[in-house]
């Protein structure tokens, strides 16, 4: 039997606000978990990737205050395996955007003791700041 | 040092920033090896940045004119006969390769309206045309042939076992990547090519922790444990990486992983480069193993390689 799930208006719009800025076409996600199964952080995260796609899908931007934005690294193996062909670090990257655009950033750069920033690589701190400042 | 051919073949090299500060021995190892194949990597005059990680939101432009700008560099340096017809675009770190590759692929798909669009936003640059191609070292190691490569080899590193990290920068996306994104082979080709044996393990393509080194530590350091522990179960004493932030990783890491677990065995961690170099015979200066945090000396001279 067809069931068809209606949203408000204000879920329509996130929904759509996150498919535009990812270019990926979120609501063709079928919720196989293949992506969380393959994840290397699914559980250092509060919710799997395969429940972030579905927050988006119903439209909740409750997901915008989720560890799990933030902890996805873009490390593409959900991508490289999604049946759907989906590409959720478009997703992840699209909702730390809605955050960062803000301008509220999500690391602290005093919070990087002494020893370690003379220790870290360059490369850490470009991809950090990159990924995690507006 | 050691070098029989007159005529070195010459290729434009993007470095990035790592490989001009922690990871000089990775830099080195490399241009030194590739001397003794016959190729000079030429370093691309005043290349910036690329960004080190892709812009993945689909309205964002800006961050394609950082690659950009070095690939109207590369085309520079054909039209100033700095190399000849070489548009290939060598580069040695992951993050840096997988940045160039996939901004370029951005910039010059579809339609040619964001070619356009960044080239009319740069007022002070030539347009780049987009000819050039951007290759890793280990795509230049297989043209070349590793049988061609283990010709060369003088200390054939037998008995060391190798795992092949190959990490996400080198593989994925799949149509950017060097090889096979679930089942790759290039490295252990490589490993083989220099008399080592190849570990198989399921590890090679876990994704480190990347940047979050900076400020979720704790996810890296369990992340790198989880790694180097399958390697070790699977019989490796070493583990090579192309990736100075896995590098960092896997090897810097280990301090946090000893502090928090002493029975935890330490591995050392080397740049396939490093290797490389040793395989082919050449002197300290190029192995540069002492930048390593793990000492591989001990290893090394265990298996009667130094
Ligand atoms: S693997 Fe793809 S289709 Fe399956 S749950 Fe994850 S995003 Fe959805
Ligand atoms: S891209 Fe993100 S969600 Fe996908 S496997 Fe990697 S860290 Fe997990």
């Amino acid at each position: 039997m067809l069931k068809t799930i209606r949203l408000e208006d204000e879920n329509t719009q996130f929904l759509k606000k996150v498919e535009s800025i990812s270019g990926e076409i979120i609501t063709v996600c079928d919720q196989c978990g293949v992506c969380s199964g393959s994840c290397p952080f699914t559980d250092d995260m509060d919710i799997t990737p395969a429940n972030m796609m579905r927050k988006v899908q119903l439209g909740q931007s409750d997901v915008l205050e989720t560890e799990t934005i933030w902890i996805c690294a873009s490390c593409l193996r959900c991508m490289a395996r999604c049946p759907r062909g989906l590409d959720l670090s478009k997703v992840a990257e699209a909702l730390r955007q809605i955050n960062l655009r803000t301008a509220i950033n999500h690391i602290k750069v005093e919070d990087i003791s002494p020893e370690e920033a003379k220790r870290l690589p360059a490369i850490a701190y470009v991809g950090a700041f990159r990924k995690l400042t507006g | 040092m050691k070098n029989n051919n007159t005529q070195l073949m010459k290729i434009p090299y993007f470095p990035g920033c790592t490989l001009k500060d922690q990871a000089k021995n990775f830099e080195r190892s490399a241009l030194d090896s590739a001397k003794i194949l016959g190729i000079e990597f030429v370093e691309i005059p005043k290349w910036i940045c690329c960004g080190t990680v892709e812009s993945l939101t689909s309205d964002d432009d800006m961050h394609h004119i950082a690659p950009m700008r070095n690939f109207i560099r590369v085309e520079e340096m054909n039209s100033q006969k700095i190399v000849d017809n070489e548009y290939r675009m060598l580069t040695l770190c992951s993050m840096c390769f997988n940045t160039l590759k996939r901004s370029n692929q951005f910039i010059n798909n579809n339609d040619q309206e964001t070619l356009k669009k960044l080239n009319d936003f740069m007022y002070l640059e030539e347009d780049y045309q987009g000819k050039v191609e951007v290759i890793h070292f280990f795509e230049l190691l297989r043209e070349i042939g590793f049988e061609k490569v283990a010709q060369k080899v003088n200390v054939p590193l037998k008995s060391l076992k190798i795992a092949p990290y190959y990490g996400c920068m080198l593989l994925r996306p799949p149509d950017i990547g060097i090889d096979d994104a679930e089942n790759p082979s290039i490295i252990e080709e490589f490993i083989s090519s220099i008399g080592a044996d190849p570990v198989d393990f399921n590890s090679k393509h876990r994704c480190c922790g990347s940047y979050h080194t900076i400020s979720k530590v704790q996810i890296v350091i369990n992340s790198a444990k989880k790694i180097i522990t399958d390697a070790r179960n699977h019989g490796a004493d070493a583990i090579i990486t192309s990736c100075p932030l896995c590098a960092f990783n896997l090897d810097s890491r280990q301090k946090e992983i000893k502090e928090q677990d002493d029975s935890f065995k330490q591995m050392p961690i080397f740049y396939f480069s490093q290797l490389l170099a040793l395989a082919f015979g050449l002197d300290k200066d190029s192995l540069g193993l002492e930048d390593n945090y793990i000492n591989p000396e001990p290893l090394l001279k265990e298996k009667g390689l130094l």
